[in-house]
């Protein structure tokens, strides 16, 4: 069953076109990666789903409902969380008061969710009230997650979740990724790190000058290579 | 001298409302709100109206608490005169500053729209009480304390101290315990991400405006009772307020009670060596200092 589905979406910025007339859909429980060149209008196709962006033309759908022209904290009420890809979190707030206002929304006891929080990101619990400006990347990337998962949405957006962060904390966060996923969480992760990305999806498409070049499952893209000399870097 | 700090501190203090008020809207919408030291006076003057004016014609009777220079009229003013100005704060930024802010006006363009709003605040005061200094109990001096070190203290001016003291207590607490203040934080932080996370930042603009514009208020009417009311009062906060938040490193509510307790302490003991009319010298002087040696403030980064 579809989770998400936007077609024909072209927007951007002023009066340039970033995005053209893409389309893409979300399974539930898939996780769906973007990928292509700088540039190609992947955070831009993000922005313009949540809301932040309005399309000049085409439509959103989440679930069964329109949210074409929604604004994000009426999106998020809907279902859907958004994690951009810099000034993700709030710095002069602890971890805990971060993952609060993620639940902003909420109005029902929501312990029980912060707790499930901090089994998924175990090393933020014993720094639960230090300010997140004092954390490192890959800590500041799982409370900026962390957030996005308070209000236990359907779906979640990523916007490059593995950019400055080190080598070695790429993979990790890959893996929380794939664990998120296995809550039920259908995911769309906008990435530059191709290769790694595609090995967790399902399926992917591929972007280039605004527009979607190629679409199939992850395993299929890393295999082909001609996309892969094209989009891939070789 | 250990006198002159001490009425420093209660200065210090009355500057600290208004510091602190002007540091979070700043924090949030990034303007320099001119207009907040009228916010100041407009505080004294509704303050003035209800216990010269209002208060004596529902026949709450004029009496004093003690040994201080007001007594229920007052008591009861203080509360609905913060109130006033909170909402007048607000009007103000739903009738001018939100529609320009909504057509992406820079904040230059705000700042001197603010600059509009001080004039018509001041020119209100002075067409409804003129330009003489008015009293909220004219005619008494109370007998100071003395405390050690010849510190003479009046009791107005310990209740003044007592009653900042606990309104930042409380902005502490709705700060760091409600949700509100947390989503205040939060929005002065990251206005975009709190806009994504589902926080209603225009909600959390008015309870700014609302907040700044109570302490303001606040802080007129203590200046009223402690030395007098005036129209140009609040214009010349402007430049101790400013230079305060700058001081403690604009944004910060913290740094903001610092650098306006060292502005007050600044300007009463530069008293002893200059005459008293240097003293917005005194704070001019040391807005430049600040601003060529540390201009991100003693703070530094300047985030609440």
């Amino acid at each position: 069953m579809k989770v998400l589905e936007a077609k024909n979406l072209t927007s951007g910025y002023g009066e340039t076109d970033i995005l053209r007339d893409v389309s893409i859909k979300l399974e539930e429980e898939e996780i769906v990666s973007i990928i292509g060149p700088n540039g190609a209008g992947k955070s831009t196709l993000l922005k313009t789903i949540f809301g932040i962006l309005m399309p000049r033309h085409g439509a959103v759908r989440l679930r069964d409902e329109e949210i074409t022209g929604l604004s994000p904290d009426k999106i998020v009420r809907k279902g859907m969380s958004y994690v951009p890809q810099v000034d993700n979190i709030f710095p002069s707030l602890t971890i805990q008061e971060n993952l609060e206002m993620g639940a902003f929304v909420r109005t029902d006891d929501y312990r029980d969710r912060l707790d499930e929080m901090y089994d998924l990101f175990p090393m933020l619990k014993d720094r639960r009230n230090q300010k997140v400006g004092s954390l490192s990347g890959g800590q500041r990337q799982m409370v900026a997650m962390g957030r996005a998962l308070m209000l236990d949405p359907t779906v979640l957006l990523l916007d490059e979740p593995s950019a400055s962060l080190a080598p070695m904390l790429v993979g990790m966060i890959f893996e929380k990724i794939v664990d998120i996923n296995r809550t039920g969480v259908s995911i769309i992760v906008v990435e530059q790190n191709a290769r790694e990305t595609l090995k967790i999806s399902d399926r992917g498409y591929v972007l280039a000058m605004g527009r979607k070049v190629f679409e199939d499952t992850g395993k299929a893209i890393l295999e082909n290579d001609e996309v892969g000399k094209l989009y891939l870097g070789g | 001298m250990a006198e002159l700090i001490v009425y420093g501190v209660v200065l210090g203090s009355i500057i600290a409302l208004g510091a602190i008020g002007l540091t979070l809207v700043y924090g949030i919408l990034r303007f320099a709100n001119f207009a907040h030291g009228d916010l100041m006076t407009a505080g004294a003057y509704v303050s003035l109206f209800l216990v010269t004016g209002l208060f004596p014609w529902f026949g709450i009777p004029d009496t004093t608490f003690g040994s201080l220079s007001f007594g229920w009229r007052m008591a009861f003013a203080f509360p609905i005169a913060m109130a006033c100005v909170a909402a007048a704060s607000i009007f103000f930024d739903r009738i001018l500053y939100r529609p320009l802010r909504l057509k992406g006006s820079g904040s230059v363009i705000l700042a001197i729209s603010a600059l509009g709003a001080s004039f018509i605040i001041r020119m209100i005061v002075l067409i409804l009480w003129g330009g003489d200094y008015h009293f909220y109990r004219p005619g008494v001096l109370r007998p100071a304390i003395i405390l050690p070190l010849e510190i003479k203290i009046r009791p107005d001016q310990i209740l003044i101290l007592i009653t900042v003291l606990s309104l930042v207590v409380f902005l502490y607490l709705f700060l760091k315990r409600t949700k509100m203040g947390k989503a205040m934080r939060a929005t002065a932080d990251n206005m975009e991400l709190a806009r994504v996370s589902g926080i209603d930042t225009e909600r959390v603009i008015i309870w700014t405006w609302g907040i700044g514009g109570a302490l303001a208020g606040a802080g007129g009417i203590l200046y009223g009772i402690d030395v007098q009311l005036h129209p140009g009062m609040g214009w010349h906060f402007l430049l101790p307020l400013f230079a305060a938040t700058i001081l403690g490193g604009i944004g910060n509510m913290y740094g903001a009670l610092v650098g306006a307790l060292v502005m007050g302490v600044a300007q009463q003991v530069s008293t002893a060596y200059l005459l008293p009319t240097y003293k917005p010298a005194v704070a001019f002087i040391i807005m430049i200092l600040i601003l060529l040696v540390r201009p991100q403030g003693i703070f530094g980064g300047g985030r609440a």
